[in-house]
């Protein structure tokens, strides 16, 4: 049995096989690098990095076949390396320790990245001068909430995410009297109202909002500091009877909910960005941009936030700014911009393995440290030697 | 060699470097320029002496620190900025603006191919056309711009400098200055008298001559990024203003500012040709900045030393005389030379650690801000290492190493630094000293021992390949040498890079983004630990690992400029297109380079005929 591990275990811990995967690497990320001359960062971090392959389309065809290995690939190589190596010619020895030490960390290195891959979410949120947020919004994923108004202190909401509504079939749900009918999706779309010079002469919808805005298609964005206008036209129809009750515009673009009302019962509808709720809420005191004495150089950004927490008993104010992030419960808080009415824009990041990185450099940097400094120690030796002779 | 030489050397050279720090004296019958030169200005975002901004802006217009007249002789930057300022109409027939492209010159009617040097008062007339096809050219993307577009953008941009520095103190065709100033407030005041007292309107007069007054002091204030009045004692940075806006808020309460009565003085005084009173002025000035603002004036004095005693330039000197005079030792006269070789590096090290200190006291910053800074950086770590190298193996080859990266990050560095202030403020991102003194100095050391690793490995090619000197001896040094430096040049690397990682998870909020210079760092990561593991593996041995330790010069120049000039991502912080063709010949160099070690041993000259040879290259035995 332990023969056939360790003749498994040779050809993966081969040091061949590492000099092969760390020059794949180089490949891959040279191209990567002068891809971004033409594509933008997020495309050429998809089809480069966080990829198995490589795929190349003959002439923009359907046919598509892998030319090279991408970095998922590379990197899971190199980690398996990694780790078969590390069981096979580990041997507890001072002259090795540093070795171990540094691929140790390593190994902690990769597997964080993985994970932050896998699990790390990236929000926004976006606070005016006073306002109170409990939320942070999705960069992209979208979702419709129904809102019934009722009288009492908090209302029930009814979310149906963008991905069921880009489907554009019929939803229906228990709590709602009504079902709604996608008439058309936009990922991304232009809004602007009916009987400008050149503008749309349509009305996208019969009621709301909609009744005034026509709605033109747009590509869609994937740069990281620009939001897609995603919207949509729904039909709402009456659980009783199947009536058409009209048809609605909804989009990120339109802040306020659109009300309606069937049988009695009050309803509001808003297309809005995913939203992730919180235990706590931030309030923005103000927001400050400083530039240095006669120039127009940012010297800071910075927000000056109440972080309320009930359940914690926490009630305090904190200043966000660049470098230095608000770390609350898992969510880490960056300044990452502004809007001209002196709003703020915060980054959230929920990154479970956020540590991964800062532990993993203290082992490497130890573990090159001691080998590099076991080896000048042993070289100084040596030449000493060779001068006393 | 007499033991003593070396020493006597090192001595003359010590002496030439001091006799710079002496100041410049003033005629007695001449302008105190010296004292001019350190008054200070705030610009930029920073205080700094009169001294910087006027060679600053000369080299962004002329590409030198000084002035060459037609007559031949030489004007100072601060002479040259007391004239623009004062008595433009001169400084207008001085040869100030470096053109040298053919069809620049061609479009103006100028065939003869050495005028390099142009007068305003000669391209006066041309101004429109070169604003229209400069403007052209400025719409353009900088990468796709032609040589003649880069000239006439160039040009063009030198000129809006020179035109906006005129109106630094007043506008053209002021006459008067001091007397203006005093109507003015003594107008403001009456009108002001007049109104409280009685309660009416001062006339027409006075309303019409402070109305235009105040146009003019607007326009200038709106003209000018040069904020030359300085508050009163207790004052602030953000209370500095041009001399326009100083005026502008002038009230009848409070008296003129010193800086601007001072200023107005000059400007009077210089035109007058009244040596004696300009350099009173100037003299009194300085002092009553001193006593003011003794917080500012530190600094600024240094400033206008450091710039004059150029400790950059010294250390390119002192370097390339030090790779000579190592080289040469290889040679003739081993050890005496090595000694004065090793005597000037030390001495070239230290001029440039006190140029690198300097900086940082002017900034308060760590050592690396900018590109500029960071090629400063690079040599200065390469020496370093190059040192300890020296000390180990006594055969010059250190010293000789040190000079070269020493010499080539200094002249680099001094061509970047053409764009204008090298210490410049630091834009929010980058406002941590912590995150700046750690990754960006361990990075920008990591590019110093890979350099340094690969010239290194450059030695060992051209002596091995051109000369009889690559004993097995040598050759086995040099390969421990180039291995170790390699070593270290993984940590550094690897190191930097995790703490950027880091830096960018703490502002932007994701460790690693597949940035173009993230990636460059990484690249360098990559080929290190490529090779080290290729040599741990018996795949290369001493000819591959030289191959491609020179290689990793090539990929270690990638990522310090060439993903700067691919004009994307984050950190586009020191775009220039000028340099590509020098990034690419660069790399085919190193490219080439590395292809000769692939020659058979009966080409390199030293392992033809290694046998017969062995342990008889003189200069190259250790010493005892």
């Amino acid at each position: 049995m332990k023969t056939i591990l360790r003749r498994l275990l040779v050809p993966i811990a081969s040091l061949r096989l590492t000099v092969v995967c760390l020059a794949t690497a180089l490949v891959l990320v040279l191209a990567g690098t002068l891809a971004q001359v033409n594509i933008n960062p997020v495309e050429a971090q998809q089809q480069y990095f966080q990829s198995w392959f490589i795929w190349w389309s003959a002439g923009g065809g359907g046919f598509k076949m892998p030319v090279f290995p991408g970095g998922h690939f590379v990197g899971a190589v190199l980690l398996f390396n990694l780790i078969a190596a590390h069981i096979h010619r580990f041997s507890w020895s001072w002259s090795k320790a540093g070795i171990q030490l540094t691929h140790l960390g390593l190994i902690v290195m990769l597997a964080g990245g993985l994970a932050t891959d896998l699990f790390s979410v990236s929000s926004h949120m976006y606070l005016r001068q006073g306002e109170t947020k409990n939320y942070s919004d999705d960069d992209i994923r979208t979702e419709l909430a129904v809102t019934e108004q009722t009288s009492g202190a908090t209302n029930r909401v009814i979310a149906i995410p963008g991905e069921v509504l880009s489907a554009c079939g019929t939803t229906s749900h228990e709590a709602l009297p009504f079902k709604i009918v996608v008439k058309g999706f936009y990922p991304n779309a232009d809004l602007q109202m009916v009987g400008q010079e050149n503008g749309p002469s349509v009305p996208a919808a019969s009621n709301g909002a909609g009744a005034q805005i026509g709605i033109k298609a747009l590509p869609t964005f994937s740069e990281m500091n620009k939001r897609n206008k995603t919207s949509a036209v729904v039909e709402l129809l009456s659980n009783k009877g199947e009536k058409s009750l009209g048809t609605w515009l909804v989009s990120v673009e339109i802040d306020q909910g659109q009300d309606f009302e069937v049988d009695g019962r009050h309803w509001s509808m808003a297309l809005r960005f995913a939203r992730y709720y919180k235990d706590y809420s931030l309030s923005l005191i103000s927001f400050t941009h400083e530039t240095y004495p006669g120039t127009e150089i940012a010297k800071g950004f910075s927000s000056i936030i109440t972080l309320a927490d009930v359940k914690h008993n926490e009630n305090r104010q904190v200043k966000i700014y660049m470098n230095h992030p608000l770390r609350y419960l898992g969510d880490t808080y960056y300044q990452s911009g502004y809007q001209s009415d002196n709003s703020t824009i915060l980054q959230v990041v929920r990154n479970p393995s956020y540590q991964a990185p800062y532990i993993s450099c203290v082992i490497v940097s130890l573990g090159l440290l001691m080998q590099f400094t076991y080896h000048l120690v042993g070289f100084a030796r040596r030449a000493n030697a060779a001068k006393a002779l | 060699m007499n033991r003593s030489i070396p020493y006597l050397i090192l001595l003359v050279a010590v002496i030439w470097l001091g006799s710079l720090w002496l100041p410049k004296k003033t005629k007695t019958n001449d302008f105190d320029v010296s004292t001019f030169s350190r008054l200070p200005v705030l610009t930029g975002g920073r205080i700094k002496p009169l001294d910087t901004v006027a060679r600053n802006s000369l080299l962004i217009m002329s590409r030198k620190q000084s002035l060459k007249l037609a007559s031949g002789e030489s004007m100072s930057a601060s002479r040259w900025l007391a004239e623009l300022w004062f008595n433009p109409l001169v400084a207008d027939t001085y040869p100030t603006f470096y053109v040298a492209n053919q069809e620049v010159l061609g479009m103006f009617g100028w065939p003869q191919a050495d005028k390099r040097y142009c007068t305003f008062a000669e391209l006066q007339p041309k101004l429109q056309k070169i604003d229209e096809e400069g403007s052209a050219a400025a719409d353009k993307n900088a990468k796709s711009r032609s040589p003649f577009e880069v000239a006439i953008f160039d040009l063009r941009s030198s000129l809006l400098l020179y035109q906006q520095l005129k109106l630094s103190i007043h506008l053209d065709g002021t006459e008067n200055f001091s007397k203006e100033i005093e109507t003015y407030a003594t107008t403001l005041t009456a009108a002001a008298t007049k109104l409280s007292q009685s309660q009416t309107p001062p006339d027409k007069d006075q309303t019409a001559f402070l109305r235009s007054a105040a146009a003019r002091y607007e326009q200038q204030a709106n003209a000018t990024n040069i904020l030359a009045v300085a508050p009163p004692a207790g004052g602030k940075e953000a209370d500095w203003r041009s001399t326009g806006a100083a005026l502008m808020r002038l009230n009848s309460a409070e008296a003129i500012p010193a800086s601007l009565a001072a200023f107005a003085d000059l400007s009077d005084a210089f035109r007058a040709q009244d040596t004696a009173t300009f350099s009173r002025v100037a003299k009194e000035y300085s002092g009553w900045f001193s006593i003011a603002h003794p917080e500012w004036t530190g600094k600024t004095h240094f400033e206008q030393l450091f710039n004059q005693v150029e400790p950059f330039k010294q250390g390119m000197v002192l370097y390339i005389g030090a790779f000579l005079l190592a080289c040469s030792s290889w040679l003739v006269c081993p050890r005496g030379l090595r000694k004065t070789a090793l005597l000037l590096l030390v001495l070239a090290f230290a001029v440039h650690s006190f140029g690198m200190f300097s900086r940082m006291y002017l900034q308060s910053r760590p050592p690396v801000t900018n590109l500029y800074s960071s090629a400063i950086v690079v040599g200065w770590g390469a020496t370093i290492i190059a040192m300890v190298l020296e000390y180990l193996f006594r055969y010059g080859i250190g010293t000789a190493g040190a000079g070269v990266v020493g010499f080539v990050t200094l002249l680099i560095a001094h061509n970047l630094g053409s764009n204008g202030d090298t210490l410049e403020m630091q834009v929010a991102v980058l406002d941590s000293n912590l995150w700046l003194a750690t990754h960006v100095v361990v990075i920008t050391l990591g590019y110093s021992a890979m350099l340094l690793a690969g010239v290194l490995a450059i030695v060992y090619v051209i002596l091995g390949l051109a000369t009889t000197k690559l004993t097995r001896e040598l050759a086995h040094v040099l390969t421990s040498m180039v291995y170790g430096v390699l070593c270290f040049a993984t940590l550094f690397s690897f190191v930097g890079t995790v703490l950027g990682g880091i830096w960018a998870d703490q502002s932007w909020g994701r460790f690693w983004g597949w940035d173009p210079k993230e990636n460059g760092a990484l690249l360098i990561v990559l080929w290190c630990a490529l090779i080290l593991h290729a040599r741990w593996g018996g795949m290369i041995r001493q000819r591959g690992l030289m191959a491609m330790t020179i290689c990793g010069n090539a990929i270690t120049a990638f990522s310090w400029f060439g993903v700067n000039m691919l004009g994307i991502g984050l950190h586009t912080y020191g775009f220039m297109s000028k340099a590509f063709p020098w990034l690419m010949a660069f790399i085919i160099l190193q490219a080439v380079l590395a292809l000769l070690t692939r020659l058979p041993a009966s080409r390199w000259l030293s392992f033809r005929n290694a046998e017969r040879r062995v342990l008889t290259a003189a200069g190259f035995r250790p010493l005892a």
